[in-house]
């Protein structure tokens, strides 16, 4: 049997002693109360208020849970914070590219468009943020999937002939997904469109959305019908920059 | 051959930060220090002049590590900075005599209105293109000076320099080589004769000003001599207001072309040409910027004092979301405003009312009031004052505005932005760069040492990244219109005179 992290018992055994204390906790008490080093303690409870489980009352400097805990079964990045955290990037990307950027996170079993950059050729286009995309179908999603636990929705409808409704087939692109780090989506919902898209990573490495370019397959792919690497590495970089401005370090 | 690049440093109210630009105009790397805020008495809002000089030094080194380039790919460096904050300091020691006193601070209140008594006050508006106000930097001046035992003196003696905040970087950046302004800042402190671009005798007189003391009036995009602090060796080709360097990086550069920056407040500046036009309606006149060489170009100001720090205002005293973005997540939460409007008069109105005795009121309470409804009202609040702006610009210029560009944080809210193209009944449009007013300073920095060859190449960098079409039925618009005008009126004579 693999070994238990002490840290974590201790993060956990911290979290218990804040749910059942009669309200706020200075440092000293939860250090008393698990019979652990102040420093040590104290480590800890920075690295919990860092992740939103832990909130430190700004006056009395006192500990009580966070309220990030609470929204732990639902997403826990705000989709208007992430597009704030985002529109830097995503306008170099587009610039970059000359392609369209969507953002996108998963609602109800569907990609959320969160943040729309136009192609940046000034014809006439339409704000698409706040329509739903099919998950397996299109490169945001599947980026979404491949980093969601649980498998993806049991029905698969096709849009294209080239859509993957064979969930085995899902299940290996997915697992190309997770090796490589970007996904691709090549005439799988529009005839004649491609995307490219990459994770957006919060803290711990999380994934709290993706970005993506998209258009014709003719400009997003070579010959062979694959991305052209100059491409997926403009997604790439701008997802590690919106990752690293929300607290990545790697 | 290497590829160069474009260096801007944006000297803002609560942070500085160096941008390197690309080719394109596009954010390459971006380094942000905040500085300290000082509220020494109500009213009163410093800063430390020294702080934000080594916070500059040591944002250099990180923008650079960041992109990844060295000083040699620096092709110029540009600078946008807090308009009207003014700091004195020692010409020998490099100190500042006192904190800088920034553009939010009203100690001149009282002065102000004693000035504004003289007869000669109305000249003194007619040559700077300002109303007399504790808003610029000539009133700051005077108090620094009346305030501080002996610096009139020294002052006299030209012992002291004064500046605004490009001027304290530029002397600084150049190793204390380079006393110089540029007329956009200059036209900000009500000593400027905004026609004739230099000091103007008559101002000086009127506000007490010694006149060694004050640097020497240059266009924003020339030459502003070379760093050999921080940046060294490196080319400073420009200086600009922050408000005027963001119309610049909006490529404004046609009479009728408009922007609106939308931060802690806004700032709605439109081009008006090479002809000053006199302001009314409380809007104001500024140089919008200066080639070397060429004629000044003027724009029509308006400013809104709070709109981004309603927000603020919303998540810290209140408490009712935990960060600014999530405002939009809580006014979806309800389709309208329930009835309920917020007019943020925290220490008065600006354009187009300049009612320094109004204060905010929220009213349409009624126990249907959710979070929700209070969150869209502090929505609106912003639509509806750009929308009062937009209206005195267009009676006070003879043009009708059929865009608003816009910019600044604030942009990354959909929600604010449909309303303000419903409220406006025209488009509204966000470039593809936010960061305008860093872009402005390096767009203006790069023209002036021939990194881009011309406006028009500038121009083609302009890229339309997101659009909102008008979708308000006029009848509802007219209807809401009537009852912000009529939450307005609530807020005046509120401050009673003692």
């Amino acid at each position: 049997m693999p070994g238990t992290v002490q840290a974590i018992e201790r993060a956990a055994a911290i979290l218990r002693t804040l749910a059942g204390g009669p309200g706020r906790l200075g440092l000293s008490e939860i250090a008393r109360t698990l019979d652990l080093a102040k420093g040590t303690t104290h480590g800890i409870l920075r690295t919990l208020q860092l992740v939103g489980f832990v909130e430190q009352d700004r006056v009395s400097g006192r500990y009580q849970l966070g309220g990030a805990l609470l929204h732990l079964g639902t997403s826990y990045l705000d989709i208007n914070e992430l597009r704030s955290r985002s529109i830097n990037w995503a306008d170099p990307l587009a610039a970059r590219s000359g392609e369209a950027v969507r953002i996108g996170t998963v609602l109800e079993g569907q990609v959320l468009v969160v943040h729309h950059v136009f192609r940046p050729d000034d014809t006439f286009q339409t704000l698409d943020v706040g329509t739903l995309l099919p998950l397996h179908a299109t490169a945001l999603g599947k980026v979404l999937l491949a980093y969601r636990a649980g498998g993806p929705a049991p029905d698969l409808p096709p849009f294209t002939r080239l859509t993957l409704t064979d969930p085995r087939a899902l299940a290996v692109a997915l697992e190309r997904v997770r090796e490589s780090g970007w996904a691709a989506e090549v005439e799988e919902m529009t005839l004649g469109q491609a995307a490219v898209a990459a994770p957006i990573r919060g803290y711990g490495g999380l994934v709290v959305g993706a970005i993506g370019i998209s258009g014709p397959v003719d400009r997003l792919c070579d010959s062979r019908y694959r991305p052209r690497s100059r491409l997926v590495g403009y997604v790439r970089d701008a997802a590690r920059a919106i990752s690293r401005g929300l607290g990545v370090t790697r | 051959m290497t590829e160069k690049f474009v260096l801007a440093i944006d000297q803002g109210t609560t942070s500085t930060r160096c941008i390197v630009f690309d080719r394109r105009g596009q954010l390459v790397s971006l380094a942000q220090q905040e500085h300290k805020q000082y509220f020494p008495r109500p009213g009163w809002v410093e800063h430390d002049a020294m702080e934000i000089w080594r916070n500059v030094e040591r944002l250099a080194p990180r923008v650079l590590d960041r992109a990844g380039i060295g000083l040699d790919q620096v092709a110029a460096l540009g600078i946008a900075n807090q308009r009207e904050t003014t700091v004195i300091w020692d010409r020998r020691t490099g100190l500042p005599a006192g904190r800088a006193i920034i553009w939010q601070d009203t100690r001149t209140d009282a002065m102000v209105h004693s000035l504004a008594a003289s007869s000669v006050a109305s000249d003194i508006s007619d040559i700077s293109g300002l109303p007399l106000a504790t808003y610029f930097s000539g009133p700051r001046l005077r108090w620094m000076l009346d305030h501080t035992p002996g610096l009139r003196a020294r002052a006299e003696r030209g012992e002291v320099l004064c500046g605004t905040m490009e001027t304290w970087l530029i002397w600084n950046l150049t190793g204390r080589a380079q006393h110089v302004t540029d007329v956009t800042n200059a036209s900000r402190t009500m000593l400027l004769d905004v026609r004739g671009l230099d000091w103007s005798p008559r101002a000086l007189d009127f506000f007490g000003i010694p006149r060694a003391m004050l640097p020497e009036v240059r266009p924003s995009i020339g030459g502003f001599g070379t760093a050999s602090e921080a940046f060294p060796g490196v080319r400073i080709g420009a200086a600009l207001g922050d408000q005027q360097a963001a119309l610049f990086g909006q490529t404004c550069f046609t009479p009728g072309e408009a922007k609106c920056t939308y931060g802690t407040g806004s700032f709605l500046l439109l081009n008006t040409g090479t002809e000053l036009v006199p302001p009314r309606n409380g809007l104001l006149s500024t140089v919008a910027y200066q080639i070397a060489g060429a004629p000044a170009v003027y724009a029509l100001e308006g400013s809104i004092a709070i709109t981004g720090s309603l927000v603020q205002w919303f998540r810290d005293q209140l408490e009712l979301i935990s960060t600014a973005p999530e405002i939009e997540t809580l006014a979806r939460t309800v389709t309208d405003n329930g009835g309920c409007y917020i007019v943020p008069a925290f220490s008065g109105l600006y354009a187009p009312y300049w009612r320094s005795e109004a204060r905010g009121v929220i009213v349409g309470l009624t126990s249907y009031i959710t979070k929700g409804h209070l969150a869209r009202a502090v929505l609106e609040a912003t639509a509806w004052q750009t929308r009062e702006v937009v209206d005195a610009m267009n009676v006070n210029s003879g043009l009708t505005l059929t865009t608003l560009k816009v910019d600044g944080g604030m942009t990354a809210d959909n929600l604010l932005m449909q309303m303000i193209a419903d409220v406006l009944d025209v488009p509204v449009v966000r470039p593809l760069a936010v960061e305008t007013v860093s872009l402005g300073a390096a767009y203006a920095a790069g023209l002036a040492v021939g990194y881009w060859p011309d406006l028009d190449g500038l121009r083609r960098n302009w890229h339309i990244a997101g659009q909102w079409m008008p979708a308000m039925d006029p009848a509802v618009r007219a209807g809401e219109y009537a009852n912000w005008r009529r939450a307005v009126e609530r807020t005046f004579d509120w401050i009673q005179p003692a």
